[in-house]
């Protein structure tokens, strides 16, 4: 897999908890093909009355993100990531970061 | 009385409270049925709660005309002209518009509709398009003409049609008849919106901690608009001096007082107006009627002394 995963995250590490909500994520760690992390915070989306979802979708897709891992994407996002040809998985909630690019990694050798 | 003085314009009188159930609709229904009686002119009693319309429970209007409100919307019209300039995204607060990898996205149901991304798209890949917000119906009782909006099933936001009711109003309403809005509850866009389209404004006040708490946001919420505003302080009770205490602090005349009395609940649960409960809310509703139709000259000469 070459693609840069995006988790939604309670905070910036592999360690920190998957956030359930996408749109309004405390932020998402990125990882890349070679294993680097890094992480974007999302706190101006988190403060949005609407279109949260749109927004973090933008962010991820300038970050050059293929793949985003979350609990559950909302509508407008799923759309607006479908646009930007980024992949969605959903129902990673209860995880860590970690546990979720591993189980998603592991999903797509199997 | 001034009723010698030729009325060119009529009162526009918004009836709103902070809390929901004080009586809004108890009051506008009474007044908007004794009103000409009253007053000698003629009056339109209008609906502004489209969320959970309910004035025609009251009233019982014979509704001539419906029609449905529309909102213009943005659509795309085609996407391959989209230049990905990203004017329309930048431009629109709500997000209903947004560009993601040069294809353009919108998403009508949050466009509050200013037009905005019309006007900035330099490509013509934004069309206009409508979305339905409700329906706005048209009516008369014996007593007063009637104009009401009901949201769409699904509709997010009720500002626009609140609007497009107003703006009917201006083309249904004759010259010199009065207004009686009944307002969404609360003190956010809704009732902020119906406010805004009046010239003079009842609160609606009920004295629990719960009324007295929202009575306090209402007057916040709708004293920087400088409209003339009274209170009337329903099914009074041992919190009414703490009420009254505060409308002397912010200077708002309580133009009547209705007990918290079983006959009055009696008649409500049955559909009847409050001028029906007896002699004495008859009277209470022509009092008030009176003070309201002054109550424009009240505040100015108030705001001058």
């Amino acid at each position: 897999m070459h693609a840069i995963i995006a988790v939604s995250s309670e905070g910036p590490t592999l360690g920190d908890a998957v956030d359930p909500r996408f749109g309004r994520a405390a932020g998402f760690v990125l990882v890349d093909p070679a294993g680097n992390v890094t992480y974007l915070d999302n706190g101006s989306s988190q403060a949005m009355a609407h279109g949260a979802g749109l927004e973090a979708a933008r962010r991820l897709a300038d970050a050059g993100a293929s793949v985003v891992l979350s609990g559950v994407v909302g509508p407008k996002a799923a759309a607006a990531l479908k646009t930007a040809g980024l992949t969605a998985v959903e129902g990673f909630d209860g995880r860590t970061v970690g546990e979720a690019v591993a189980a998603y990694r592991a999903g797509q050798a199997g | 009385m001034a009723m010698t003085r030729a009325v060119k314009k009529g009162l526009r009188l918004a009836i709103a409270s902070g809390k929901g159930g004080t009586g809004k609709t108890t009051v506008t229904a009474a007044l908007a049925s004794i009103w000409s009686q009253a007053l000698c002119r003629p009056v339109v009693a209008v609906d502004c709660d489209v969320e959970e319309p309910n004035l025609h429970l009251f009233l019982r209007p014979v509704i001539r005309r419906a029609e449905t409100a529309k909102l213009e919307v943005p659509m795309v019209a085609e996407a391959a002209l989209c230049a990905d300039c990203a004017a329309c995204r930048e431009l629109c607060q709500f997000g209903a518009v947004t560009v993601m990898a040069g294809k353009p996205l919108v998403f009508p149901e949050m466009c509050h509709g200013c037009g905005g991304c019309l006007a900035v798209c330099p490509t013509g890949v934004l069309v206009a398009g409508s979305r339905e917000l409700g329906r706005i119906e048209e009516g008369a009782t014996e007593t007063a003409s009637y104009l009401a909006g009901r949201l769409r099933i699904g509709e997010a936001q009720s500002p626009p049609l609140i609007r497009a009711v107003l703006a009917r109003l201006n083309k249904v309403a004759e010259p010199g008849a009065d207004v009686l809005i009944d307002a969404p509850p609360g003190v956010s866009c809704p009732a902020v919106t119906t406010v805004s389209g009046a010239d003079a404004v009842l609160l609606v006040a009920e004295p629990t901690p719960f009324g007295i708490h929202d009575f306090e946001l209402a007057v916040e919420a709708f004293t920087p608009l400088h409209k003339p505003m009274a209170v009337v302080i329903n099914r009074s009770g041992p919190g009414t001096p703490e009420l009254l205490a505060l409308c002397r602090g912010h200077n708002l005349p309580v133009l009547a007082e209705i007990a918290s009395d079983r006959t009055v609940a009696e008649t409500y649960a049955r559909g009847g107006l409050l001028h029906e409960a007896g002699a004495h809310y008859r009277a209470v509703c022509f009092a008030l009627a009176r003070s309201l139709a002054e109550l424009p000259q009240t505040a100015r000469e108030a705001a001058h002394a």
